[in-house]
């Protein structure tokens, strides 16, 4: 079928002319920049190593948590570990999205039949908003399988991961519920014009807004709550950090926290980038429309 | 069906210690374009809000006649849904779906409402589309439109539902100049199709064009009330006769009456 110009796709759009030695120079400016920012960069580095290297101390802390030959022998174990985070967030975010979600809508319902939802969202937000979540990995992870409940799994692991949803839940359901206040009410008001029912204006006109809103500031949560795996080492299970701490016990010395460190942060690096991304990309779709 | 289709009578409503309607008696009958005029918070707004039960009133009844029902906006039990689904409202500021396209924007309440398939509502919301000039435009999201193509969209929006009687409340008043004829051309379309309508405007030439009467409001009453050659051409009372010579005179641009 031939379809004739001007229809719903564009017509390509001559490129943009822009002046060959103007273009030049902002080429020529881009690498200069770059140039820079690195020199920049490795002066900066270099400066901090050598003050770090020439303190009194230094010796006696790259010997015990710097040693080369630990870190290469307990980098392994400690990835291996690592795999037991991955599983626990991945787990923990899947239920965590949900929960944040029903908590956040029950918070703002307002009929009057639906008080003790909201009533139950709001003591549990308080609750493990305000409970440091290492205590609440305790309470769970130790109180749980203490109270030996037939049908209820003991496993520190599972309990462990139930108090970082738990505990991630109460955040996660502020995200959204900011992310739905954010939605103008006359958004609402049009959709309830329409007919719709207050479920239906919710459903299909104020979350999808809202949670595009939020995706930003929920992922970050995400990045906090890919660390915070490690709390639930405290009661047993090996997690990387766990790993590490029994190979330093082993070795008498640092290093392999070290090792640890530099895992979760490799760990947590494209997550957070990612985040970066969609924030710029979302800053730069605001600003647009703001032009208009 | 007998009477008119909708009716208003001694609606009052306030707003705290603010009264805004003191009193609305409006009778609207099937095919018949009334016009609202008067200044800025003169409760032009507020008397269509309580139309499509936006607003509940304090005293007096609105009541409208559809030809299956009967339904008493007014009544505290009433569905307001339902009463919804037969008035269109279109705001000032458009308030078109921002993450919807066109076509979805016009779709929604088809599908949801009227559990029509996507298939079909999409199809009638594009021929829809069609019929106002937007053919080319249905897949736009509305921050790629203009003010006057967002506003013709979400006339179409409500029309999609196949009202009984639309509601507009200033729908130009958020528009640039050179926009506002397009979308008084879809305004003038629907009211030779027979559409039902009451609308709230500044635009005085297009009241007198497709009026069939036009009510003047201050402080919440109706001063005045008659066909547009009676407001405009000779107004009896004295507080219609200043709210005129303001207008015509520009001291009171779209701006200045309704800042
Ligand atoms: N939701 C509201 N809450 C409080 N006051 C309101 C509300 N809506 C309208 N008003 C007040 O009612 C009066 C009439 O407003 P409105 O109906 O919008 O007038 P108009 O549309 O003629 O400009 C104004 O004084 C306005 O401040
Ligand atoms: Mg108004």
């Amino acid at each position: 079928m031939s379809v004739p110009q001007g229809g719903t796709t564009a017509v390509a759009a001559p490129l943009p002319y822009v002046d060959p030695v103007r273009r030049a120079a902002a080429r020529r400016r881009t690498v200069r920049d770059a140039l820079i920012a690195t020199a920049s960069l490795a002066v900066f580095v270099g400066a901090v190593a050598l003050w770090a290297s020439r303190l009194p101390g230094w010796p006696a802390v790259q010997a015990s948590f710097f040693d080369g030959e630990i870190l290469r022998s307990s980098f392994l174990p400690t990835l291996q570990a690592l795999v037991l985070n991955i599983k626990m967030f991945l787990v923990a975010e899947l239920l965590i999205l949900p929960l944040g979600l029903v908590v956040a809508l029950c918070r703002r319902s307002r009929a009057p039949v639906l008080f003790p939802l909201r009533a139950v969202a709001t003591v549990y937000t308080d609750v493990f908003r305000g409970t440091p979540t290492l205590l609440v990995v305790f309470l769970l992870g130790f109180g749980v399988p203490a109270l030996d409940i037939p049908g209820l799994t003991p496993e520190p692991v599972v309990w462990g991961t139930v108090a970082l949803v738990l505990s991630y839940g109460a955040y996660v359901g502020e995200v959204f519920r900011a992310g739905i206040a954010s939605v103008h009410p006359s958004q609402g008001m049009a959709a309830r014009s329409l007919g719709l029912s207050q479920w239906q204006t919710s459903r299909f006109v104020v979350l999808p807004q809202a949670v595009r809103r939020v995706v930003p500031p929920l992922l970050n949560d995400f990045v906090s709550l890919q660390k915070d795996t490690a709390l639930v080492g405290v009661l047993g299970p090996i997690e990387a950090l766990r790993q590490a701490q029994i190979i330093s016990y082993d070795e008498a010395n640092f290093t392999p926290y070290v090792a640890a460190a530099v895992l979760f942060i490799a760990l947590t690096i494209p997550l957070a980038r990612f985040t970066d991304w969609l924030q710029a990309r979302q800053e730069r779709r605001t600003s647009i429309a703001g032009a208009r | 069906m007998t009477g008119p289709l909708l009716e208003m009578t001694g609606v009052h409503k306030a707003f705290g210690p603010n009264a805004v309607l003191r009193g609305i008696d409006l009778q609207v009958a099937e095919h018949e374009v009334v016009v609202l005029i008067g200044a800025s918070g003169s409760g032009k707004s507020t008397l269509l809000r309580c139309v499509n039960g936006l607003e509940a009133v304090d005293a007096g009844e609105v009541v409208l006649r559809t030809p299956g029902s009967t339904l008493t906006v007014s009544d505290a039990r009433v569905d307001l849904d339902a009463v919804r689904r037969r008035v269109g409202i279109v705001f000032q500021q458009y308030n078109l779906f921002p993450h919807l396209s066109a076509v979805q924007n016009v779709a929604l309440a088809p599908r949801r409402v009227l559990r029509r398939s996507r298939g079909q509502a999409e199809r009638a919301a594009r021929e829809l589309l069609a019929r106002f000039g937007l053919a080319d435009r249905a897949d736009a999201y509305p921050d790629q439109l203009s003010g006057g193509q967002q506003q013709r969209v979400a006339i179409v929006r409500a029309l999609a539902m196949d009202p009984e009687i639309v509601l507009f409340d200033e729908i130009t008043s958020a528009l640039d100049p050179q926009l506002v004829g397009e979308v008084l051309d879809v305004v003038r379309e629907l009211t030779t199709a027979g559409m039902t309508i009451v609308m709230a405007t500044h635009e005085m030439g297009f009241a007198r064009d497709v009026a069939h009467r036009v009510l003047f409001l201050d402080a919440g009453t109706v001063v005045e009330e008659g066909t547009p050659a009676q407001i405009f051409g000779a107004p009896t009372h004295p507080r219609t006769r200043q709210f005129l010579a303001r207008v015509s005179t520009g001291t009171a641009t779209r701006g200045g009456i309704d800042a």
